[in-house]
């Protein structure tokens, strides 16, 4: 009885359109499933590479301090010290300006103001490194420079040994301070854009909640608007983070390269990147080759251990979340 | 008894468009006064010019006379110090979702420079024994605010506004999110609060006006048709139009 019925139901749409289904599933899986297996060959490669050096030096590798190609010793120590401490001042630097640009859009600049502020600010991450590199070199250096000179010939700084880490050890204005202060800036516009979304996106109701206590709006900002909106202001930090750890360029241009525990905030140092970027090409022998590859692989790390924590993070403070 | 709160003329625009016509109204101390009107008819605009809230609205102006205890609060006087003494109660509870219970309750006096713990906490006690939520929530306070239920958090947004201790409080359709249990406790709790404090209320539900207010105003279409005492508008109106809208033939 039921093959006699179906003659004018639409059953060959009906089986094409559950093949295309089928296939877009299956290419979207495909994909889906690409990025993971990126994911581990990039890992797989890392370790692989890194496998000399591991075998050589074990966990010490961490906090080995040396980093000589002449005698072939490798220690990853003065790397992970230059990035955290670049990234982190440079954050320090940044945070604040970034969302002082975002309350000033969102909040006092009048509209013809707002928008091409807003839009500049957010055209600093399509400049290219090399181009701040450049910029960093050709302005920021003097500066620091100038600073770096100045401190030199003050007796009270150079004479106490307390502030032993503000003496310049040169005055080629490479070092670590040129490399915060050009990381700092680069870094701004994705805490900058992101906070100023989150800063439209809180309710209005939050805000007259709190003029109606007899705020100022000053204190709006500070006790109803900037709390409420932490938790996507924090991600924007974390992608600035995100970009300050791995910055390689503009860093490795300014920061004089020199494989050593920072020593001041004037003195030149590396970082992870930067040194990656500055020896593999000459790298003289495996081992240093394979040294290299396994800083790659602790920042790949690190990343991704910044990452999961900041997602606990936003998790613990977002607004209605499990706290 | 003198008003505390006098209006004269007001009128109020948003842009070039007039929303709220000439309105005169006299407000006594210690009343619950409910502003009553079909939607759009201006009850809130005109209460939000009450506390300069129409400050923060681009294109909003109000003109006319408002006089708080004579002094006119439009005049050279800071917005601020206004709203410190004419409180305000939204139409969806709003707590300050960061903060513990306890926080939001003194919200405003550390907005004044309070930080003194044991004043905090008796000023807490205090404003949430008048919400009538103290019982609810003293083992809590330290719990965040966005715990509580809907009709808790606006009882905690009411106890907000009564902590710094304004002699007016705004309320702006307080019970309209809310379930009718939690309607009628907030409708209670009126009629204890205007022996410290005078309430003008916008509700868009009659019979609410009916039970909680003194004095009734009736709105439309920006004017104030009618305004006396409750009992007088909802049964004897001497305007036609308040009449059919209290018997419900229209809004």
């Amino acid at each position: 009885m039921r093959e006699t019925t179906p003659s004018v139901r639409p059953r060959h749409a009906a089986g094409a359109s559950s093949r295309g289904d089928g296939l877009f599933r299956g290419v979207i899986l495909a994909l889906a499933l690409a990025i993971v297996v990126v994911f581990v060959l990039a890992l797989y490669q890392l370790v692989a590479g890194s496998l000399p050096s591991i075998e050589r030096y074990g966990f010490a590798f961490l906090f080995r301090t040396t980093w000589n190609n002449v005698t072939s010793e490798f220690g990853a120590l003065p790397f992970i010290i230059g990035t955290l401490v670049t990234s982190f001042a440079a954050l320090l630097i940044a945070v604040p300006l970034a969302i002082a640009s975002a309350v000033f859009v969102t909040e006092y600049a009048p509209r013809w103001l707002a928008e091409p502020v807003g839009y500049l600010v957010e055209l600093l991450a399509a400049i290219p490194s090399v181009i701040y590199g450049l910029w960093a070199l050709f302005v920021l250096k003097p500066l620091v420079v100038q600073l770096g000179t100045w401190i030199f010939y003050q007796p009270w700084i150079v004479q106490n040994p307390s502030l032993k880490w503000l003496v310049p050890s040169n005055l080629a204005g490479l070092g670590l301070l040129t490399a915060i202060l050009i990381l700092a800036i680069m870094v701004i516009p994705y805490t900058a854009s992101v906070a100023r979304d989150v800063i439209r996106l809180v309710p209005q109701d939050q805000r007259e909640a709190m003029y109606a206590l007899g705020a100022t709006k000053w204190e709006v900002i500070r006790s109803a608007i900037l709390p409420f909106a932490r938790a996507g202001i924090f991600g924007g930090v974390i992608l600035s983070l995100g970009r300050a750890l791995g910055e390689t360029l503009a860093v490795t241009m300014v920061i004089g390269n020199d494989p050593k525990i920072v020593s001041g905030l004037f003195n030149p140092t590396a970082t992870m990147s930067s040194i990656i970027a500055s020896e593999f090409n000459e790298a003289v022998n495996n081992l240093q080759r394979s040294s290299l590859i396994e800083i790659g692989l602790l920042l790949f790390v690190i990343s991704v251990i910044v990452n999961y924590v900041a997602r606990l993070v936003i998790a613990r403070i977002t607004v209605g979340g499990t706290s | 008894m003198n008003p505390i709160l006098r209006a004269r003329q007001v009128n109020i625009y948003y842009g070039d468009k007039r929303a709220v016509r000439d309105i005169d109204l006299d407000i006594a101390p210690n009343t619950v006064n409910a502003l009553i009107g079909p939607s759009g008819c201006g009850k809130t605009t005109f209460l939000r010019a009450l506390n300069r809230m129409h400050d923060l609205t681009p294109g909003a102006r109000v003109e006319g006379t408002i006089t708080l205890d004579g002094e006119d609060i439009y005049g050279d006087v800071d917005p601020v110090s206004i709203r410190r003494r004419i409180g305000m109660v939204f139409q969806k509870p709003n707590p300050f979702p960061t903060m513990t219970v306890l926080d939001n309750v003194v919200a405003g006096l550390k907005l004044a420079g309070i930080r003194d713990r044991g004043t905090l906490l008796e000023v807490a006690e205090r404003s949430l024994r008048q919400a009538a939520l103290w019982d609810e929530v003293k083992d809590r306070l330290n719990t965040p605010a966005t715990g509580l239920s809907g009709g808790q958090q606006q009882r905690l947004c009411i106890a907000r506004a009564l902590s710094v201790e304004p002699e007016i409080l705004l309320m702006d359709e307080p019970t309209s999110a809310l379930d009718p249990q939690s309607t009628a406790r907030i409708e209670d709790l009126m009629s204890d609060l205007k022996k410290d404090v005078t309430i003008i209320i916008v509700t868009h539900n009659m019979h609410q006006a009916a039970r909680v207010s003194d004095t009734t105003s009736f709105f439309l279409i920006g004017d104030l048709v009618e305004h006396g005492p409750t009992d007088q508008i909802f049964t004897n109106p001497r305007d036609e139009r308040t009449e059919s809208y209290v018997t419900g033939r229209f809004g």
